[in-house]
């Protein structure tokens, strides 16, 4: 029932946005993800960290109802540590997200809030479907709500963008859907698209490699990884603020989520086999993406790359297939989404009150403005992995889990350590550093920006210091993934 | 005691928090006297810790577990301190010497518009710092290691307004970067070979393994370019001299006293591996060595008095390193140990100078501040003496010590040495003589306004002088009738490499050739001096403008061997410009063109394909017959 | 009556197959050679209709009921394809002035 609420209620508050009069819809939005936002702190309180049973180990609050009962579809949802930590970057983040749009007034914001909201409802459905049918359409659902929000309020070139956006994710999608019907034809009798009955296909080695690859390129394009990345810069840059946090922050987080939930345990060996190639072009996605960064003469395109090589990194500890990996890769996904909301929110300020991203048009705003000089000084800080900071813990297991699995991989990986103090201090200095101009004005921050930032920086800040939280919320589901890896392999092989 | 140590780092930080959250609010004085107080206390705390701990004979390591951080599975790591010989001492200096600095820092600072700010970056350095030194396992130490990077950053980039000091801060954390990539690698081989990241464990594991072991190796070479990094050895040194950016009483407390010592201070902590790595030890020894000549040639042909000093901390960290490198650990602390104050001590004493000559920071444009600045010139003597090595001052001591255990090792590198020892005490007195002496260069208007800084300015000069003369105590050799203290107090902390060794790692050499070599090098270092006070004082020689004719050798050195353009022309510049090409070639010309080919091949593909509708009804239903026929025949024949 | 019951009981399954055939291959040839869209509407409803026969035959033929439901269907389903049919050709005639489907060359591209 709780996973079921969960899901519908940004659907209902989304529809009841409707009905209200356009000058309320922003307050209502933001109602709407604050309660969002509260149930799933009420959740994450209930949630037994320590529970195990058949499903998935410590999945919890286990909603499964046919729906379409001839062909064995069903609404089947439930918690595990691992959603858990994806409600809490979704949930939590949405208010934020909504509360970044306050201050500047947006044409037809009935219909935009109506889908953020929309975004949301697919988000959750995503990170706690279980059948694959019902992911599947959660999945293709949140491409709708952010397709809608780049193509209206999007600047630049957005139709043609939006275009390259949606075919090339859809493409993606198609691979998977393929996948997901082949293997439930492969259930026989049980005439399942449950995860239960995926996991215990025990396929064999060529049916793995042809399922991996079709999840993989939906994944990868969605991630997105090199060389599959080509969509993402110029979308994140044209996208209105918001969609872009959203993008950044969430909706990239799908694909390294199903990573974890999708293709692992259905094709563990494949994904072994397979391992080095896909870390060797993470390797090379992170020095490729953050140097690229390096050069960039926008704030906006840079954070957008550097987004890129995050992601890549996050994706390399997931494929080394170790417990501090995947607690690396989930620690990291939280931090990356916490920053990317705060750097985009900083690139948004910075387009209100100047009306450029251009670096050679920026600079002294830290004279007029302190206090948001010193919000990025510490959402640069968090991106570029100061210890202490959220991004610290998740690039060391990260970095950890790829050391133990090669060196030299660790070593060329452990570039970003480098290459992200680079770009963000680059992008630090060149945006906020300097003299200002006589007579320019920049003004400080507003009280809802603060509203905004401070909780930014309170969790980049709070995570990095007592990071043991969310690992003992996942640290149940991790272990289950990797005996179910094992165990796999050993009947396997 | 030991139930109050979390204090000691967590004071500092709540400084930190007040001056950044409520310094705008409160007066100044109130901003000032709260951040010394908070650095004040810890360091009566680390006396009242040190003084038992002192008491009994090769005392234990204290550990005191304090929070869970991150706990994985087996990989553990806790929020922990260690208190022991090594760690009381680090804690004195920073402490000690930092709390001087924040008086200092009053007093200078005081008509800065970022007064609470600079107040709370120092706090927060002096936090970062105490966690280093303090932390009881490798990560603790990352902490500290990357948050006093994090303040030198802040620091040396406080005058924001200025590009050019933005571009040192960004240079600073990069090259740091480097270095802490190295170190960050390091530990996650420590954690793959131990499985712990507690010093303690590694100790006692270490002990088991033979000697030249080549994981070991590679875990000492990795932690030494951690080391490399912070401490500004070659090649990573450039940024420690651009760092002179930041306010004066930083370039003291950070980029000399404390922060770049951060790196021996790694390699004593970690001594017993660098004990078996034989291999990285000869390496340490000949970068600390290379850096020690090379730094000290450039000193001698600069121009800006915090350069010089820069460039004195630079060759100074390469005769600690050197020490280390020798297996002489005690000697690298002792240096490290009395560097603190003379270093401390000169960086004041030129920011006393340049607050007195309104910001002019040229030696050629000053002249002849002895008369004016009486306390800054007599503590600024002994901060040379101390540092030139002339006895009984603490640089004599320490300086002696590093010389006899690389006669020990080699003559050559005695030599070597006593070259680096003898440019130190040039440039230095050059220094003095140019500042002090002879008469007044700068224009009128500075002349007017020379004035001894205010008491809050030179109190802690003079403290720090009067610890430069006596902080050589602590280890004053057998052969000069001392006791070795220093030496004996940190046996314990060196057990693992005596037992490795199988002997005592201090040098051993008769008491004649002792002598012979204090008498030399002293007797070489006053001639060195000598020459300078000639030279720059009764001759009156002032240094050429940057304008005028060099020797090719002039230029080299005043242009510090063009090293900057070198790193500029073959990293940074390729790195800037190759993410263009990068991003024009590569990403936009290749995959992004593959991507939309794709695109393109099949928006033609149906462009040609449309054709085949002609719109003629007829057409149609013929197409659609010949279709259904086709179906039809294939059904039967096919099967 | 008893006559044509006698009568038909002779016809074989074959001669109903031949019939529908035939009646398909004059609808067939209707719309594809026939220019005049209102006669190859006829012949589609002659085609259907071949496939009517065909459906109850074999029905009768099987015993099986299910084909003589077909047969329903496909009436409704041609009644109503007429009724949106002609009311198209009617919208077209009125436009065109003609029922030559070779001027109806604008469904192109």
């Amino acid at each position: 029932m709780i996973t079921a609420s969960l899901i519908a209620l940004p659907f209902i508050a989304a529809i009841l946005l409707l009905l209200l009069p356009g000058n309320l819809s922003k307050w209502a939005a933001l109602t709407a993800t604050i309660i969002q936002a509260a149930f799933t702190a009420y959740v994450i309180v209930i949630f037994n960290i320590n529970e195990h049973n058949s499903l998935l180990s410590n999945a919890q609050f286990i909603i499964d109802q046919p729906w379409i009962s001839s062909i064995g579809i069903r609404f089947f949802a439930a918690i595990d540590g691992i959603s858990m930590l994806m409600l809490i970057l979704t949930n939590f983040l949405l208010p934020l997200i909504v509360l970044s749009t306050w201050d500047r007034p947006i044409n037809n914001s009935k219909l935009f809030y109506f889908l953020v909201l929309l975004m949301q409802g697919a988000l959750v459905g995503v990170f706690v479907s279980l059948d694959g049918f019902l992911y599947y359409i959660f999945w293709e659902l949140a491409l709708i709500p952010i397709y809608f929000i780049v193509l209206l309020w999007g600047g630049e070139n957005r139709v043609k963008i939006t275009f390259k956006f949606f075919i090339y994710t859809l493409l993606g999608s198609l691979f998977m859907l393929a996948a997901i019907i082949w293997l439930y034809l492969q259930t026989g009798d049980l005439h399942s698209f449950g995860v239960d009955a995926f996991y215990n296909l025990n396929l064999d080695m060529v049916q793995q490699r042809w399922i991996f690859w079709a999840f993989f390129l939906a994944y990868a394009i969605k991630i997105p990884l090199l060389p599959f990345h080509s969509w993402q810069p110029d979308t994140y840059n044209t996208a209105p603020n918001a969609g872009t946090m959203l993008l950044s922050a969430i909706m990239l987080k799908m694909g390294i989520y199903s990573v974890m939930r999708w293709l692992l345990p259905i094709a563990p060996g494949a994904v072994m086999a397979y391992a080095d190639l896909v870390i060797i072009l993470c390797i090379i996605g992170i020095i490729y993406a953050s140097w690229i960064a390096i050069g960039q003469k926008e704030i906006k395109r840079l954070f957008a790359w550097s987004s890129i090589a995050h992601v890549a990194l996050i994706t390399a500890g997931v494929f080394t297939l170790s417990r501090t990996g995947f607690q690396g890769a989930l620690i990291q996904m939280l931090s990356h989404g916490v920053c990317a909301v705060g750097m985009f929110f900083v690139a948004e300020i910075i387009l209100r009150r100047r009306g450029t991203y251009a670096f050679d048009k920026l600079g002294g705003i830290r004279e007029k403005a302190p206090v948001f000089a010193s919000v990025f000084l510490v959402i640069t800080f968090g991106s570029a992995a100061l210890p202490l900071t959220s991004g610290f813990i998740g690039e060391f297991l990260l970095l950890n889990s790829l050391y133990e699995y090669n060196f030299w991989y660790a070593t060329f990986a452990g570039l970003t350590i480098i290459l992200g103090a680079v770009y963000m201090l680059r992008a630090f200095k060149f945006s906020m550093l300097g003299a200002a101009e006589e007579g320019s004005v920049f003004q400080d921050l507003s009280f809802t920006e603060k509203l905004v930032f401070f909780p930014i920086v309170g969790l980049i800040i709070f995570l990095g210091v007592f990071p043991q939280f969310i690992f003992n919320l996942t640290d149940e589901s991790v272990k289950y993934l990797i005996t179910e890896i094992n165990q796999h392999l050993a009947t396997g092989l | 005691m030991e139930k109050f140590a979390w204090l000691i780092p967590a004071l500092p930080l709540i400084g930190f928090l007040f001056s950044i959250f409520f310094g705008k609010k409160v007066s100044k004085t109130v901003v000032a006297s709260v951040a010394s107080i908070f650095v004040l206390i810890p360091f009566i705390l680390t006396v009242a810790i040190f003084i038992p701990f002192i008491s009994v004979a090769e005392a234990e390591a204290i550990r005191i577990p304090l929070l869970e951080w991150i706990n994985i599975g087996k990989l553990t790591v806790n929020y922990s301190i260690q208190l022991d010989q090594l760690s009381l001492m680090m804690m004195l200096v920073i402490t000690g010497v930092g709390f001087l600095i924040h008086v200092y820092s009053a007093g200078y600072m005081h008509d800065d518009d970022g007064f609470h700010r600079f107040f709370a970056y120092l706090n927060l350095f002096i936090f970062f710092m105490l966690v280093l030194v303090m932390g009881s396992n490798f990560l603790m130490l990352f902490i500290g290691w990357e948050g006093v990077g994090l303040c030198s950053y802040l620091l040396i980039g406080f005058w924001y307004k200025n590009m050019d000091y933005n571009k040192a801060a960004n240079k600073a954390f990069i090259m740091n970067r480097i270095g802490d990539l190295g170190l960050l690698l390091g530990i996650f081989l420590i954690y793959l070979r131990f499985s712990s990241f507690e010093y303690s464990r590694i100790a006692y594991e270490a002990i088991d393994i033979a000697i030249g072991d080549p994981i070991i190796t590679t875990i000492t070479i990795l932690l030494f370019i951690g080391a490399i990094g912070k401490s500004a050895q070659l090649p990573l040194f450039t940024w420690l001299p651009d760092a002179m950016a930041g306010p004066t009483p930083v370039s003291a407390l950070i980029h000399a006293a404390t922060m770049v010592t951060a790196g021996v201070y790694l390699i004593i902590r970690t001594n017993i591996l660098f004990t078996l790595a034989p291999f990285t030890q000869e390496i340490i020894m000949f970068v600390g060595l290379a850096t020690a000549l090379f730094a000290a040639t450039i000193g001698l042909k600069q121009n800006d008095i915090k350069k010089v000093l820069a460039y004195s901390t630079v060759s100074q960290l390469g005769y600690m390193f050197f020490a280390l490198g020798l297996g002489a650990y005690t000697a690298a602390y002792f240096h490290l140990f009395t560097h603190a104050f003379f270093k401390a001590l000169l960086f004041l004493g030129s920011g006393s100078v340049i607050h007195a000559m309104s910001g002019e920071q040229d030696l050629r444009k000053m002249g002849g501040l002895k008369k004016a600045l009486p306390i800054t010139h007599a503590t600024f003597l002994i901060g040379t003496i101390a540092i030139a090595g002339l006895p009984p001052l603490a640089g004599f001591f320490s300086k002696d010590q590093i010389l006899a255990s690389a006669f020990a090792h080699h003559p050559v590198l005695w030599i070597m040495g006593v070259l680096g020892a003898l440019m130190t005490a040039f440039y230095m007195f050059r220094l003095y003589y140019l500042a002090f002496h002879g008469s007044f260069r700068g224009t009128h208007e500075q002349e007017h306004h020379l004035h001894e800084s205010p008491k809050t300015m030179t109190f802690p000069l003079v403290i720090l002088a009067v610890m430069s003369v006596i902080a050589g105590f602590v280890n004053v050799p057998e052969v000069l009738g001392g006791g070795h203290w220093l030496d004996n107090f940190f046996t314990p902390l060196l057990a693992g490499t005596t037992l490795i060794l199988e002997e005592n790692v201090h040098a051993h050499l008769s008491h004649t050739v002792e002598y012979i070599l204090m008498g030399s090098s002293v007797l070489a270092v006053l001639a060195v001096i000598f020459y300078a006070r000639i030279r720059y004082k009764n001759n009156g020689h002032v240094p050429a403008e940057d304008s005028e004719p060099m020797s090719f050798l002039e230029r080299l050195l005043s242009k510090k061997y063009y090293v900057d353009e070198l790193y500029d022309s073959i990293v940074s510049n390729p790195v800037v410009k190759g993410a263009g090409l990068l991003y024009n070639y590569i990403e936009v010309n290749f995959i992004d063109r593959i991507v939309n080919g794709v695109g393109q091949l099949v928006v033609l593909s149906s462009r040609t394909a449309r054709f085949m509708q002609t719109g003629n009804v007829g057409f149609y239903i013929f197409a659609m017959v010949i279709g259904a026929l086709v179906i039809l025949a294939a059904n039967t024949f096919l099967h | 009556m008893e006559n044509i019951t006698q009568f038909t009981g002779a016809l074989t399954i074959n001669h109903y197959l031949f019939l529908s055939s035939v009646l398909f291959s004059i609808g067939v040839m209707g719309v594809l050679l026939r220019r005049n869209f209102i006669i190859i509407f006829m012949c589609v409803e002659l085609m259907l209709n071949a496939v009517n026969i065909l459906l109850a035959a074999f029905s009768r033929y099987n015993g099986n009921q299910s084909g003589q439901v077909f047969v329903f269907f496909i009436m409704v389903v041609a009644a109503a394809e007429v009724a949106v049919g002609l009311a198209i050709l009617v919208m077209i005639f009125r436009n065109i002035r003609t029922t030559d489907i070779n001027a109806l060359k604008n469904l192109k591209w």
